[in-house]
């Protein structure tokens, strides 16, 4: 038996559930961010489960508020990297589950490539507003302008990152950084720990990593050293669109279907933009696009889609037959191990 | 979306297939995306795989540069896949003997264990100590791929025979659940579905075996007596969040909220339940279960809860709150057995910590006692544990922890053993009695 249960406690009558769920009826799309928030009152709405089995979204979810407690009961100063990508949102709803009636304890932090989608942006700043949390920026451009970083050849920010964010964890003290990365996303990503050491370099060493047992996590760690924790490691991008789905959490308008002037390049859609512009071979079409990731507009692809809203994504990612990284980062096409050695450096 | 979720280790030695297996799973299974396979495609050529047209499905699964430089496996991949029914999660651990900690890593979550034997060669040592790290971790279940039978030309009498040596194995292990299946992964039958090669067999496919049989928590999680660990205390007072701040009224009925949040480790609660907490022994009644403002009439392990309580009771992240009636008793001196997972060997008089669900302790190492002969489990006496040793000691704990036994609790008789300066995880510990 099943049964909604909304926030204030109090039990509704029965409503028409499928398959353990709220029924698509019950539920408002919510893919702009004036329409609610990442909040709770959303997330209460879903069912209870009755009988023996929990679903595989349940099992995960209960795993990533374990760790998000875990890691602030043990952890002085945690942090919480946020671009306002969908999986940074997901693992910020967790946390404010996770400390639910109280606010999220922990201020996040967004590495600024200069080069990021306005829409995300905008997105960032009014979740954190609304959620009354405090924003760390550690801003790229500010590294290029006073000459600590160069620009690439190739103009793609990604790689520089990682002094930025390792000076910002420094100058936070933050010892435990939270992400979003997930195994199902590379590689080198499916061999690192859910809770992951990193020296006082960042750097990652995969082959001296500590085994992961049962459900007990080990944070302890020396002065200089902090962890990076990743409480979504077992989410499938599928699971993360169920996930936003069922709990009807927004996104940036990017990650859904909308008309915008692209090129081609590397066999990618890429947006017209300040800092993507065409070349004088490439030629500009309007077409209907969408985002499977957002990250640096220099380097991310847009993918042809007419999927409008969440249950039009979770369709299309179910039906996928290209990894989200493959269809849309040109910097992880550079060579196989192009996300291991940029971790090993102190990449996310 | 999204059916259960299913957690299973592969293990293997080396060149028993394992890697083929595992990318075999993922690629029937539809898991493998186009830009995965074309990438491996372009290496597995201009390796010369296979004369250059193969497809070297272990290019999937080993994810570092070392590991495809030297053409060898060093640590556990997880892998996702789904079939509908079943989300699955696999842990695919390497096969050396070097890397023993990485199947105890494996073996700890796991619903099921899916241990590769070539059919041509039957249970070799390797198989002996996978099958053992198994048996003492108590995997509920154990499925034995007996692969290359295309090798063996998907004759009967070759697998009878391997399938009885397995049996035997087994037997003397204790291990109860076993299934043992004819495959071939780089011909793919009996992995996904049931082979026409092999009308001999009437079991499952190794994939239907993954999708029917009942997970842990299925088992004996959901059943065994209530116990939360408390990880913290959900005490908002003035720091509310947004969307109970912004309702006056709301926020006043939320003045004096105070929750144990924790996830449940095994059981099962309701609202109303007489709980005891650990240490203190105090009685109390659950006057609410709350997740993320669901009000919930009930909850079960695994879930991520916080847990009201009728009286104002000290607990704090350490403590247990358990079903009343069962409650543990603290113990500070503990026989063990310890998985030694560290280069630096165990030695009697070490000062350790011990990490038991969100309790961390000092320890003393009052004696190591014996070591396990992999082969057989047999205990043979020993003065100290080296890497990927199995063996018993007994600890003393500086303050005492609510351990059960193992075997009728593997969430509260199990536990870390840490170095107390630098941190690291030295072995996985189990609590024998």
């Amino acid at each position: 038996m099943t049964e909604i249960v909304t926030a204030g406690g109090r039990v509704a009558p029965e409503a028409p559930t499928t398959g353990g769920r709220v029924a698509p009826e019950a539920r408002i799309e919510a893919t702009h961010i004036e329409q609610g928030g990442l909040d709770t009152r959303a997330g209460a709405r879903y069912s209870t489960t009755r009988g023996s089995e929990l679903d595989a979204l349940d099992v995960l979810e209960s795993e990533a508020i374990h760790i998000i407690r875990e890691v602030v009961a043990e952890f002085e100063r945690p942090v919480l990297l946020f671009s306002g990508g969908k999986d940074s949102v997901v693992v910020l709803h967790l946390a404010a589950k996770a400390f639910w009636p109280g606010r999220v304890p922990f201020p996040v932090l967004h590495v600024d490539t200069g080069h990021n989608f306005p829409e995300v942006l905008a997105f960032r700043d009014a979740t954190v507003e609304r959620l009354g949390l405090r924003l760390e920026v550690a801003s790229v451009q500010d590294y290029i302008d006073d000459g600590r970083l160069h620009e690439r050849a190739d103009g793609t920010r990604n790689p520089l990152q990682t002094q930025p964010l390792l000076d910002a964890i420094a100058a936070g003290r933050h010892d435990a950084v939270f992400g979003g990365a997930r195994r199902d996303e590379d590689k080198a990503r499916a061999k690192e720990r859910i809770i992951s050491l990193r020296d006082e370099f960042g750097q990652w060493d995969p082959r001296n990593q500590r085994p992961e047992l049962w459900s007990l996590y080990n944070g302890r760690h020396t002065p200089g050293q902090h962890v990076r924790a990743f409480p979504i490691s077992n989410w499938t991008e599928l699971d993360v669109w169920s996930y936003i789905e069922r709990e009807n959490i927004p996104l940036p308008g990017l990650y859904f279907a909308h008309e915008r002037e692209v090129y081609r390049r590397d066999g990618m859609w890429r947006a017209v933009g300040e800092v993507s512009p065409p070349r004088p071979n490439e030629t500009v079409e309007l077409r209907t696009v969408r985002y499977r990731t957002v990250g640096d507009m220099s380097c991310t692809g847009a993918v042809e889609s007419d999927a409008a809203d969440v249950a039009g994504v979770v369709r299309e990612v179910a039906q996928s037959t290209l990894t989200e990284r493959g269809a849309t980062r040109a910097d992880d096409r550079i060579s196989e191990a192009a996300m291991e050695d940029r971790k090993k450096d102190g990449y996310f | 979306m999204t059916g259960t979720l299913f957690r299973f280790a592969t293990a293997g030695s080396v060149d028993d297939g394992k890697s083929t297996l595992v990318g075999r799973l993922l690629h029937d299974s539809k898991a493998i995306l186009a830009d995965q396979l074309e990438a491996v495609a372009r290496t597995s050529a201009e390796r010369g795989f296979g004369d250059g047209t193969g497809f070297d499905f272990a290019l999937l699964t080993d994810g570092l540069r070392a590991e495809r430089e030297q053409g060898i496996t060093i640590d556990v991949a997880y892998r996702y896949f789904t079939t509908g029914a079943r989300s699955f999660i696999l842990a695919d651990c390497p096969g050396h003997v070097q890397y023993t900690r990485n199947m105890v890593t494996g073996a700890t979550t796991a619903d099921a264990v899916v241990v590769l034997i070539d059919g041509r060669k039957g249970v070799l040592e390797q198989t002996r100590r996978h099958l053992s790290v198994v048996a003492l971790l108590r995997v509920p279940h154990v499925i034995i791929a007996v692969n290359k039978i295309d090798l063996l030309g998907y004759d009967e009498q070759a697998f009878i025979e391997v399938d009885a040596d397995v049996r035997r194995v087994t037997a003397e292990l204790g291990l109860d659940d076993v299934h043992v299946l004819p495959v071939s992964a780089l011909e793919g039958d009996n992995i996904v579905t049931r082979s026409d090669r092999t009308p001999w067999y009437d079991g499952p496919a190794l994939l239907e075996l993954l999708e029917q049989l009942p997970s842990l928590d299925e088992l004996e999680t959901e059943l065994d007596a209530f116990r939360l660990a408390v990880q913290l205390v959900l005490r908002p007072q003035g720091g509310l969040a947004s969307d109970v701040a912004s309702d006056p009224e709301r926020a006043e009925s939320f003045r004096d909220y105070r929750a144990f949040a924790g996830r449940i480790g095994s059981g099962r609660v309701r609202v109303g339940d007489r709980v005891s907490v650990f240490p203190s022994g105090i009685e109390t009644t659950v006057a609410g279960i709350d997740q993320a403002g669901a009000s919930l009439d009930e909850a079960v392990a695994p879930q991520s809860v916080a847990l009201r309580l009728a009286d104002d009771i000290d607990a704090a992240r350490g403590a247990v709150i358990v079903e009343t009636g069962t409650l543990p008793e603290g113990r500070r001196d503990v026989d063990a057995e310890l998985f030694w997972l560290d280069p630096r060997p165990l030695l009697p008089g070490a000062r350790v910590l011990v990490k038991h669900g969100t309790a961390t302790v000092q320890a003393l190492v009052a004696s190591v006692d014996s070591k396990r002969d992999l082969d057989t489990l047999a205990h043979e006496p020993a003065e100290t544990l080296e890497a990927n040793d199995i063996g018993r000691a007994r600890l003393r704990l500086a303050a005492p922890l609510p351990l059960e036994p193992y075997g009728a609790n593997r969430h509260a008789g199990s536990f870390l053993v840490i170095h107390p300066a630098d941190g690291q995880t030295l072995a996985a510990g189990i609590t024998e009695q």
